[in-house]
């Protein structure tokens, strides 16, 4: 760590794995509660915990970013953060509002759009939050070296602050309502958090393989250049059947599709970065868990989500279990993993810590993929049933969803390995170790070109 | 001299994602007058028909339902439940029946899904049922595909 104020970094990670847990264990629970409908169910019900199961997912992964912007952009810009004073009051907010949003949900304070659920004032402490930090961030961007990771980084992080104010809309139109709900939804995860993304990932594999910034940057832009040609438009594919305009079926089948690129770009550029390498990092949990995310994210977002996305297919599968499959693997692979390579990465260095305790980690990655996956067939399975039995035979909903028990109880299963695996994980990270398993400097270090 | 350079490949994101941006901003003011003209019945979207809507949202039903196949994927489709209950043929069968099933909830049945009893006063029942028939009435291109929703 050359800068001090990177240390902000390990209070986000800190607060990000804390709703990490949240989350999987409301998704366990959630996923109980389809197979043991009648658990907790007046105490509890169904909406409550999925609520938190999604408003802990996007709060942790976005704790995760700003950690990451914090301890990247010193680097970056070789200075300190402008103020660590304001990094905290903002981690402050953030926590206050998720605690808060939290312990309402349970009392049923809440609001009743998707993912929007938070209350107003919780809402307008995440808006706070995010102009103190993008204050801060942009002062010492501006004030410092300027590069290509930062600027990318910047206009995703500004992107998302924007996008989010639409929540603050919404009309009693309920097409209208729908229109611009996924401003903020679809405009974060299949737009401006893609430019978080490779600008993280890029400053991985500037790290780790010590290729030249030039390659890196190069590639960067092309990849961000990807995202935003085809996830603009790519919007259109959730605009098909809510009261929109028929050309978005066209419109929105051919941009979705180009969607794959971006993530397949990822691929390329993350496995040729390794094949070019530089340098011989002793951090291979880092670099295992950048190259998975690139992988998953391919698979996930790019191929589960092309799988639906033809508006002759979505006709059918639109709203059934196949996009709830496509939306585990896409957020696993895209987001999740994104995180936790850079917390891998920078953990070490933030705790100023050898050994990285790398072997569990390793062994965390495998079994948080492996479930993940698992759980994605299951759901893909489910969902086609349930299209075939109820969009194109005409069986009633609760009869298809009872003929679905099989793959409800298997995900299930796959829900505790998930848990599992983040447990796993945060015990690799945060708990020191006296050694490591096997010495990830026994491999002798490449020569350099 | 390069082919790509890195200052060409920032300037085409650059350029690319605003071009692309005006485009998707344009569409999207296209489609919300398309909205309020063509797809939607603004002159049925009565104060009943958004209070309806709020309390809708006020219970968080979208975290078990779908309504326009948005949403949880636990429980029907509420987009078209006015024509699953056969309103279009029997509006008034229809509302009773939609307004008893709300009320008489949780079954308390082993092994079947519960829907919690959210205490909704008969006006809030009625608003609530306006909501769904002016929300069936959208023109969605046709979907979903049958009344199973």
């Amino acid at each position: 760590m050359k800068y001090q104020s990177q240390k902000i970094a390990l209070t986000y990670f800190s607060g990000a794995m804390l709703l990490f847990v949240l989350q999987v264990v409301a998704g366990l629970w959630a996923a109980y509660i389809y197979v043991s409908p009648n658990f907790l169910s007046e105490l509890m019900p169904f909406n409550i915990v999925r609520m938190i199961h999604t408003n802990a997912l996007i709060v942790w992964l976005l704790l995760g970013f700003f950690g990451a912007s914090y301890y990247l952009i010193p680097e970056e810009s070789e200075r300190e953060i402008h103020s660590t004073r304001l990094a905290y009051i903002q981690f402050a907010i953030l926590l206050l509002g998720a605690v808060g949003a939290v312990v309402g949900y349970i009392f049923r304070v809440h609001e009743g759009r998707e993912f929007l659920e938070q209350p107003l004032w919780v809402k307008i402490g995440i808006i706070v939050a995010a102009l103190i930090f993008l204050y801060n961030v942009t002062m010492t961007v501006l004030q410092g070296r300027k590069t290509a990771i930062t600027n990318v980084l910047l206009l995703g992080l500004w992107g998302i602050a924007i996008f989010f104010l639409f929540a603050l809309y919404n009309p009693g139109n309920l097409v209208i309502d729908k229109i611009y709900w996924w401003y903020v939804v679809h405009i974060w995860v299949e737009g401006v958090w893609e430019l978080v993304m490779a600008a993280v990932l890029a400053f991985l594999m500037l790290k780790l393989t010590g290729v030249d910034r030039e390659v890196v940057d190069k590639w960067l832009y092309a990849i961000v250049a990807l995202a935003l040609f085809s996830g603009l438009l790519g919007t259109g594919h959730h605009y098909y059947w809510i009261g929109t305009p028929g050309y978005w079926q066209w419109l929105g089948s051919i941009f979705s599709t180009l969607e794959m690129l971006p993530f397949f770009a990822m691929v390329l550029f993350t496995f040729s970065m390794v094949w070019k390498r530089r340098r011989d990092h002793p951090n291979y949990a880092a670099l295992l868990w950048s190259l998975g995310c690139a992988v998953l994210a391919f698979f996930g977002a790019g191929v589960w989500g092309f799988m639906h996305t033809l508006h002759g297919i979505n006709y059918y599968t639109h709203g059934t279990q196949v996009t709830a499959a496509h939306a585990h693997l896409a957020f696993f692979g895209a987001y999740v993993c994104l995180n936790l390579a850079m917390i891998t990465y920078a953990m070490p260095y933030l705790l100023n810590r050898e050994p990285y305790n790398q072997v569990l980690n390793m062994i965390s990655f495998w079994v948080l993929a492996g479930s993940v996956s698992f759980m994605t067939f299951t759901l893909t399975f489910a969902g086609v049933v349930q299209t075939h039995l109820q969009r194109v035979n005409g069986q009633a909903y609760m009869e298809v969803q009872d003929q679905l028990h099989l793959f409800y109880l298997m995900r299930l299963g796959a829900g505790a390995f998930v848990v599992l695996g983040a447990i796993l994980f945060i015990v690799a990270t945060f708990v020191p170790m006296r050694s490591e398993v096997i010495s990830g400097k026994a491999a002798a270090p490449l020569p350099a070109e | 001299m390069e082919l790509f350079s890195k200052s060409a490949a920032r300037n085409i994101f650059y350029g690319g994602s605003l071009v692309f941006l005006l485009i998707f901003l344009g569409l999207t003011a296209q489609s919300h007058l398309y909205a309020l003209h063509n797809s939607t019945d603004v002159s049925a979207l009565t104060p009943a028909v958004v209070h309806g809507k709020r309390i809708w949202e006020r219970h968080a039903c979208i975290n078990c339902h779908t309504i326009l196949g948005e949403g949880a994927y636990f429980a029907p489709e509420l987009g078209n439940v006015w024509v699953r209950y056969g309103g279009r043929e029997n509006p008034e069968a229809a509302r009773d029946a939609l307004k008893a099933w709300i009320a008489n909830q949780p079954t308390g049945i082993e092994g079947r899904r519960q829907m919690p009893n959210f205490h909704l006063s008969d006006q809030e029942l009625n608003d609530l049922v306006d909501f769904f028939k002016w929300v069936s009435d959208i023109k969605t291109q046709d979907w979903p595909p049958n009344k199973a929703g």
